[in-house]
């Protein structure tokens, strides 16, 4: 199974219309886009442990908290550039994921839903503690002059709605394709089978603590760069983002759109988020409304949007 | 002969109950070796200790001259020990395709990464092999549990061990599936070395030259077919309560 042109056709048509929406969206939605693009990533990040190797983690909050105050604090108290700044968020991510990875996958199933959730609890409680350089629930705001980025005379404004787009688009695509590449390569379909049969895998000569370990560090790299990105795009760098909050939205997103597809995460997040758009406008019981809309896809589309669309009609989704 | 595996005063106690007892064994280079004996007699815990699924308590093996007791179960595989599971042990969402080519994407990233070519070329002989080849695009747990057994050797024939740990293969199996699996394991033992564990007398007789006879997690006897019909202390423990004999 390698890549095949229909595969190609769908990914970078997806970006292509992505790119075209930079033009066409009215300015509200694309700055709406702008977020999802940003939130899809770390649903993808979260879709690789939990969709394609099959570990539930509710602690990913820290994951994305790990780049976003890895790139948010040394920009806000070192005054480093946007680009290195982006670097450490990356940085950060990769420590965390393999320390954590490490300690969480010594369990498996629902101990290691806890043991992810703990974690992530004391990284939420650590922002909160280190209150002189995090600024808590208060959070850091990255001015637009910390955020300007200089390459020798031309410079890029963050807050411009289209930079803003384009750079989401730009991190989003990256990551898509490296997902596609990544579940059509030796490595992901040794994670399939891991999440389908592990001791079966461990039988056929595979090193299975080591696949798993590299999916958690893959997937927190993912959710950093979602993060780092998130904090330099949009220019607020606090707490919440590290709370348990974060860590349950990517599973709901990537179980709407459809775990272990590409582009799952990507609907999920961008139906979510319009759902609570568009319900938190006419009531003020919009989670009302979001809970209904949950239940009624979990009996409908019991396995996302896009799962449900593989299952039915094309099975080659990847 | 060489022996491909040896043990040593093996050992392996579930807290107070005495699983596998000081076993010496010793495996020659393609043999056909079966082990018998009673429920209970710890015949599946002696092959996951060889094979790596469970440690010892104590004691040494030995696979061509290299102590791997310390060796995680994942290296013994790649050493060339391959184990097919008591109870049928595949990717039963996976087509039965992607199952063997599993395996040998394992044996092939040894030598770098895999081709497509390459790894349609290993699936497709061991598939053949068993004889499941025009069903390589049906998904695995669509099958009759024959077939499903048969996924399985494959699964371990595409690693191309050195030895092939079969747990009750024939177990579920129809009589016509059992007599082309008594031709399969015979055909692979040309290139392979095979231990068996088995109920079925017939399979047992037919196929291996030599028998290990275990009982309360200790080795009773071994012997040709013919020495293990003739042993009294066999046919106490086992032979004597059954059919066959």
């Amino acid at each position: 199974m390698t890549i095949t042109t229909r595969d190609w056709a769908l990914h970078l048509g997806v970006i292509a219309i992505l790119l075209a929406a930079n033009f066409l969206l009215p300015e509200y939605h694309r700055g709406v886009f702008s977020r999802v693009l940003v939130l899809a990533v770390f649903a993808m990040g979260y879709n690789l442990l939990f969709g394609y190797t099959g570990l539930l983690s509710l602690g990913h909050a820290m994951f994305f908290a790990a780049g976003l105050y890895g790139a948010g604090l040394p920009l806000y108290h070192l005054g480093w550039s946007v680009p290195v700044s982006f670097g450490t968020g990356l940085m950060a991510g990769i420590a965390v994921a393999a320390v954590v990875g490490v300690l969480a996958l010594r369990t498996t199933g629902v101990a290691f839903m806890i043991v992810t959730m703990m974690f992530a609890q004391v990284f939420y409680l650590g922002t909160l503690y280190f209150t002189t350089w995090t600024r808590g629930e208060e959070g850091l705001v990255l001015s637009q002059a910390m955020r300007s980025v200089e390459f020798g005379g031309w410079s890029l404004n963050l807050s411009d709605p289209s930079t803003r787009y384009m750079l989401a688009l730009a991190l989003f695509a990256v990551v898509l394709l490296a997902m596609l590449w990544l579940v059509r390569s030796p490595f992901g379909r040794t994670l399939v089978a891991i999440r389908e049969n592990e001791e079966r895998m461990r039988m056929l000569g595979y090193d299975v603590f080591r696949a798993k370990l590299t999916a958690v560090v893959v997937s927190g790299v993912f959710c950093a760069a979602a993060g780092a990105a998130y904090g330099l795009l949009f220019g607020y760098v606090g707490s919440g983002f590290a709370s348990i909050q974060y860590s349950i939205l990517p599973l709901l997103w990537v179980l709407l759109g459809g775990a272990a597809t590409t582009l799952g995460p990507l609907l999920g997040t961008l139906f979510m988020f319009y759902i609570i758009d568009y319900s938190s406008g006419v009531t003020s019981a919009y989670l009302l409304v979001v809970g209904v809309t949950l239940i009624l896809l979990v009996l409908f589309f019991p396995k996302g949007l896009l799962g449900s669309v593989r299952e039915r009609w094309l099975g080659w989704l990847p | 002969m060489t022996a491909l595996v040896e043990t040593r005063a093996l050992t392996r106690h579930f807290g107070g109950l005495k699983a596998v007892e000081s076993v010496d064994f010793r495996l020659d280079k393609g043999e056909i070796r079966a082990i018998i004996g009673p429920n209970g007699a710890g015949k599946t815990t002696f092959v996951s200790l060889i094979c790596g699924r469970i440690a010892p308590s104590s004691g040494a093996i030995v696979f061509e001259g290299r102590d791997i007791t310390a060796l995680p179960a994942h290296r013994r595989v790649r050493a060339g020990i391959a184990y097919t599971f008591q109870i049928t042990s595949i990717f039963p969402r996976l087509t039965v395709f992607d199952n063997v080519a599993l395996s040998v994407q394992r044996r092939l990233l040894s030598a770098g990464r895999p081709k497509p070519s390459a790894l349609k070329a290993g699936v497709g002989e061991a598939l053949e092999r068993v004889g499941l080849i025009d069903r390589a695009g049906t998904l695995a747990g669509n099958l009759a549990y024959g077939h499903q057994r048969l996924v399985e050797i494959a699964m371990g024939l595409a690693l191309e061990p050195k030895l092939l740990i079969l747990d009750e293969p024939t177990q579920g199996l129809s009589d016509g599936e059992v007599e082309g699996f008594i031709a399969l394991v015979r055909e692979i033992a040309s290139d392979a070395t095979v231990l068996l564990i088995e109920h079925n007398m017939q399979v047992v007789m037919d196929l291996a030259r030599r028998i290990t006879v275990m009982n309360f997690g200790r080795v009773l006897a071994e012997g040709s077919p013919e020495e293990i019909r003739a042993n009294k202390a066999v046919q106490d423990a086992y032979l004597g309560t059954g059919s066959d004999g």
